[in-house]
């Protein structure tokens, strides 16, 4: 399955956006070599501003945060070599006093989202292939789903970059699906570390993956993909070594529309108070 | 060129197990900054983000939740005959509810030109697309209500047209107090309902805490405006009564390392004065009938508070931890 090179859903056309099929991403960081390809191809691809060069000190990572101008984001993980095995290549000797993951991070277009619940415009929309996306000449810029991403993902971009003001996040190149080529990141993946294809083609190589991973020793691999939880499940899952909560990934997500019937409740009762109150005072104080 | 002293021991022996064994395995020294993450989650990245929005909103929410319960109180002054006191209400609802509010949420915007864009669709599930309509709807009500009420109260008119303006006034001015008691509240709900921690566990608090700083913000404006009658003052003690409870109850029911934007930092600050301003200050100063005071302690803890909250969501939403730990919860 690793280095099906030309022959992989990485590299030939399809009619997903025509057939109407849930496609996804499975991100494998146990095959990732950190080169950043998929990062650099994502902002030349949706002409994406750079939003200036910060060195940040924290490993090879420069980028930070998926954001409103970073669509793709190249985890660099420099774990304690005490929780669990180095994955491969030369340094994977024992001495080692750490083990290295790289994990390409990207929006989760969540089976129940956030963002998408909250946008009041009805700029952000699901699109035939089960994606979210935002519809740049809609957005309005009033931040709502920046606050309601459970991941934290999508973000209002700054002044002075281009097209300031509104909210972005990954497309899952959408404009390129409708052409029936994979999104940019795929295409380019040296290692096939990001998969693009049919969702249910991916979950089934995803848990095979991680059987294959436990089997050689890694037992704390395991699929990232929060089904259980109100978010219902996401289309761009990870396979990932140890806890979630290392990777920035909340380890129970959820969206936060479940809090709607508490809040809503509550200023009900608060509307009804007001108006007793306010009769009240009216008619035993004047 | 040896020296006693242990650091320079240390380093001999280092040099002797490099030259014997071509390696030196030890991990050596924690360096701040060093390698191995110790900050929590991905090198102390925030897992949600933290909101957007600046002064305005704060402000927003201050206008807002004034404007809307200054429409109640018209309405219980409309049907116990205190006309005047109607007029001064509807007079703040229009202008801090009609013109002020939309002007500060506008200009909050990412693309203020694209404003129109918020009644493109009705979303019952986004508080932020219920609000847009409520705003809406109780500006359509709270201006013509405040023209109505006021060429009645002048006679502009007379005979079967003057009834009839009383009574659009009437239904305006009623219509204008349905919205404005959720124009006050959802503002709590907006926030409640999102994935900053420090908000949606208090998800229950806000909209009672923005609301009835809503009511005791128009109380107070009005009593400061003039109109110290006994009705307003009774409003007064009420809304300092909840505002004590609510203070009562947030520092009881804390969820440790989840909710800690609340209770530490700048923002943990600026909460408390907010809530005493509006709740036991407010309270023991109306008991000695010192209205004026109590008013103005009132106004400035609202709107203290109100900037607070979303302080209190900046810092929550950049803390992975609190991300975290609220999901315990």
């Amino acid at each position: 399955m690793i280095g099906e090179g030309l022959q992989s859903t990485n590299q030939r056309r399809h009619s997903f956006v025509q057939d109407h099929v849930e496609v996804g991403f499975f991100t494998d960081p146990s095959v990732c070599i950190g080169c950043k390809a998929c990062e650099v191809a994502c902002k030349e691809w949706n002409q994406v501003p750079d939003d200036g060069f910060i060195w940040s000190g924290n490993s090879y990572d420069n980028t930070g945060h998926l954001g409103a101008s970073t669509w793709r984001h190249v985890m660099f993980l420099e774990q304690d070599r005490a929780k669990g095995n180095q994955i491969a290549g030369p340094m994977s000797l024992d001495q080692d006093p750490f083990r290295w993951i790289f994990l390409s991070d990207v929006c989760k277009h969540c089976e129940d989202a956030g963002c998408l619940e909250a946008c009041p415009t009805g700029s952000i929309v699901r699109t035939e292939v089960g994606s979210v996306l935002v519809q740049n000449d809609v957005c309005n810029g009033c931040g709502y789903c920046v606050v309601s991403c459970p991941f934290g993902v999508i973000d209002r971009r700054p002044e002075p970059l281009p097209d300031a003001g509104g909210a972005f996040k990954c497309t899952f190149c959408y404009d390129r699906q409708k052409s029936g080529l994979v999104p940019a990141c795929a295409k380019v993946c040296p290692t096939e570390s990001i998969v693009f294809g049919r969702l249910d083609d991916l979950r089934a190589r995803g848990a095979e993956r991680v059987q294959q991973l436990q089997k050689s020793g890694y037992a704390d691999a395991q699929l990232y993909d929060p089904t259980e939880t109100s978010v219902r499940g996401i289309h761009a899952f990870f396979l990932i070594l140890g806890e979630p909560e290392a990777y920035g990934l909340p380890p129970k997500p959820q969206v936060p529309t479940i809090y709607l019937k508490s809040a809503w409740t509550a200023a009900f009762a608060t509307a009804i108070a007001s108006i007793i109150a306010t009769l009240v005072a009216f008619a035993f104080f004047s | 060129m040896t020296s006693n002293s242990p650091s320079e021991k240390r380093l001999e022996e280092l040099r002797e197990q490099a030259w014997k064994e071509g390696v030196v395995p030890g991990k050596g020294v924690d360096v701040a900054g060093g390698p191995i993450p110790r900050k929590p989650g991905y090198y102390g990245q925030p897992v949600v983000r933290p909101p957007v929005w600046t002064w305005e909103i704060p402000l927003y929410f201050f206008f807002g939740g004034m404007a809307g319960m200054s429409a109640v109180i018209a309405s219980g002054a409309v049907i116990f005959h205190h006309v005047d006191l109607a007029r001064m209400a509807m007079w703040i609802a229009s202008i801090a509810g009609a013109i002020l509010s939309p002007v500060l949420l506008i200009m909050d915007l990412g693309r203020p030109h694209l404003f129109l864009n918020m009644l493109r669709v009705f979303k019952h599930r986004s508080a932020m697309s219920m609000g847009a309509w409520i705003l809406s709807a109780f500006g359509a009500c709270a201006v013509p209500g405040l023209i109505t009420l006021e060429l009645h109260a002048h006679q502009i008119f007379s005979g079967t047209l003057d009834q009839l303006l009383r009574f659009a006034a009437g239904i305006f001015i009623f219509g204008a107090a349905i919205f404005g008691t959720l124009l006050a509240t959802y503002t709590g709900v907006l926030i409640g309902v999102t994935a900053i921690p420090a908000w949606f566990l208090h998800r229950t608090l806000l909209p009672i805490h923005f609301g009835t700083a809503g009511l005791g913000s128009a109380a107070a404006l009005l009593e400061l405006l003039g109109h110290r009658i006994p009705a307003l003052n009774f409003i007064g003690f009420y809304a300092a009564a909840v505002e004590s409870a609510l203070l009562i109850w947030l520092s009881i029911d804390k969820h440790g390392v989840a909710d800690r934007a609340i209770h530490e930092h700048g923002s943990g600050w600026l909460i408390r004065i907010g809530e005493i301003l509006t709740g036991p200050l407010a309270l023991v100063l109306r008991f000695f009938g010192l209205v004026p005071f109590a008013a103005v302690s009132f106004l400035i803890g609202a709107l203290v508070s109100r900037i607070g909250w979303i302080a209190v969501g900046k810092v929550s939403g950049s803390d992975p931890e609190a991300v975290f730990a609220a999901e315990r919860y």
